[in-house]
């Protein structure tokens, strides 16, 4: 078992002394080289689910394990990914690749090694040498995959990763992480706001519910081609799907 | 003819008009020298300085507790920036402090610590390390506020001790920050050492306005002002060079 959360609640004190509860009872597992899409509305405590995982924070109530192991702090098999590439702007793109591992006693040749090698997955092979502001935003959160792999993770941490990309960009960097990620059969938990994306990158998806968010559907994406997300699009299943979760989340009575 | 070449021949111009005007206008309206001088007549005064007044010492002299100044003021207020940053605590409980403190001026100071350091060169380096010190200090504590929590977090997903998310991620994130105001406060620290000099020294070009002003030699004290301004203007392009070449990752603006 790669991830799993066991009736798990977490509960924030707000400044005002009220609490706020942004998951509640959450169950799910994720196997090992799965991958998990949560989707759900807005304030639904996606997020949440993530730093938790990360270890960021602990749960109020209920166990969070990853790989079979209980996270109680920061967990070094654990690499994530938001929106933002998080690229250190000072740092040429393999000193970014290598920022992960400078905590692990890994030598400098080492590092340099794998950070190479890493970049070369993620075809970034020629930019080592440039700064951050000199990519495009497709090419950064391609970078910040490479950084995310560079630590050997036992498990990925997308936190819509692909949101602030142009339409196209988006499609071409779906594609390229799906491949990576699979060629590398880590397990990849992706949170997105897009139900399309959900259904064409994952082998399953988790539906949550409104806040405090818990789990109310798991749909099992049973298609092919999990690697190949602009392959998956042709497909007309991916509308049945996309159709599914949206009354799952009720959008169309929240549009009235 | 390129933009750039234009703007440098305009500003070469309005120069010239300036110092023309400078020349030539006082004499015609009738102005005594000794209330403005001539261009021609500072010049003669400058050698006049340089063979009776040890301008070169004095100037050094100057330049020397501007730098001396700035550097003890600007690592202090640095330092003490990133401490408070670090510490949410110390931050809210003194912040009030800092603030009162910012707002006093700084240069009133000076007859206070002649009353207690006596007419050397202590108190003109503690108004100028005073008077540094907080824009450098304000600077970073507002930068350390500012840096992208999620960065930190990255950090810490990590596994990076505190020093090495500090020394990695914070310090890196505010160094723009510092920079500015080092910036800022290199401009200050040429008037800390000037007051110092002004109300109890005996070296200096500071001490050279007073005597020059106590001489109605309007020259000299016009002199001392404009080598005040050059050895301003060298620490401010030291800085600025600086600047350029540790933030050269930062894309450059379009204007």
């Amino acid at each position: 078992m790669a991830l799993e959360f066991d009736h798990v609640t977490k509960t924030f004190a707000l400044p005002s002394g009220q609490e706020l509860t942004a998951v509640s009872d959450i169950n799910f597992k994720v196997e090992k080289g799965e991958f998990v899409s949560v989707v759900g509305p807005s304030g639904c405590g996606k997020s949440t689910i993530l730093s938790m995982t990360a270890g960021l924070y602990q749960p109020t109530s209920g166990i969070v394990r990853v790989s079979g192991e209980v996270v109680t702090k920061p967990n070094p098999h654990v690499g994530f990914m938001l929106q933002k590439d998080l690229l250190l702007p000072w740092r040429t793109i393999v000193k970014n690749v290598e920022f992960g591992l400078e905590s692990r006693g890994v030598s400098k040749s080492e590092r340099r090694d794998r950070a190479m090698a890493e970049l070369e997955r993620c075809h970034l092979k020629g930019f080592e040498n440039h700064y951050p502001y000199q990519l495009s935003g497709g090419m950064r959160q391609r970078a910040a995959l490479a950084r995310t792999l560079a630590i050997d993770p036992d498990i990925i941490l997308l936190d819509e990763p692909f949101s602030a990309l142009d339409a196209q960009t988006k499609l071409l960097i779906q594609d390229s992480f799906a491949e990576t990620i699979k060629e590398a059969g880590i397990t990849t938990l992706l949170i997105t706001h897009d139900l399309a994306e959900s259904v064409i990158m994952s082998d399953r998806v988790l539906v949550l519910s409104e806040r405090p968010g818990t789990v109310q559907r798991e749909i099992e994406i049973g298609l092919p081609n999990r690697e190949h997300p602009l392959a998956r699009r042709q497909m007309t299943e991916i509308h049945d799907y996309a159709n599914e979760i949206f009354t799952l989340l009720k959008l169309d009575r929240r549009a009235a | 003819m390129s933009q750039a070449t234009t703007q440098k021949l305009v500003a070469l111009t309005i120069l010239a008009l300036v110092l023309l005007v400078w020349q030539f206008l006082p004499p015609a309206l009738g102005v005594p020298k000794f209330i403005i001088p001539t261009v021609t007549d500072m010049l003669s005064e400058l050698g006049r300085m340089y063979r009776r007044e040890d301008l070169v010492a004095n100037t050094l002299s100057t330049a020397w507790y501007t730098l001396l100044g700035f550097a003890i003021g600007s690592a202090l207020g640095a330092a003490i920036g990133y401490l408070l940053g670090l510490s949410e605590f110390w931050e809210r409980v003194l912040s009030p402090y800092i603030l009162a403190l910012q707002i006093a001026p700084k240069v009133a100071f000076a007859p206070l610590f002649i009353m207690w350091f006596g007419y050397n060169a202590t108190p003109k380096l503690l108004v100028t390390v005073l008077i540094v010190f907080f824009p450098v200090l304000v600077n970073v504590l507002a930068a350390m506020k500012t840096v992208d929590r999620d960065m930190v977090n990255l950090a810490r997903a990590y596994s990076m001790t505190r020093w090495q998310i500090f020394k990695k991620v914070e310090f890196p994130s505010t160094l723009p920050n510092l920079m500015a105001g080092l910036r800022i406060a290199s401009t200050l620290a040429v008037i800390g050492v000037t007051v110092g000099e002004l109300v109890g020294g005996n070296t200096g070009l500071g001490f050279l306005i007073s005597y020059g002003g106590g001489q109605a030699n309007a020259a000299m004290v016009f002199n001392a002002i404009v080598l005040l301004t050059v050895i301003g203007i060298l620490l401010y392009s030291v800085l600025v060079w600086a600047e350029e070449r540790l933030l050269h990752y930062l894309p450059k603006k379009e204007h």
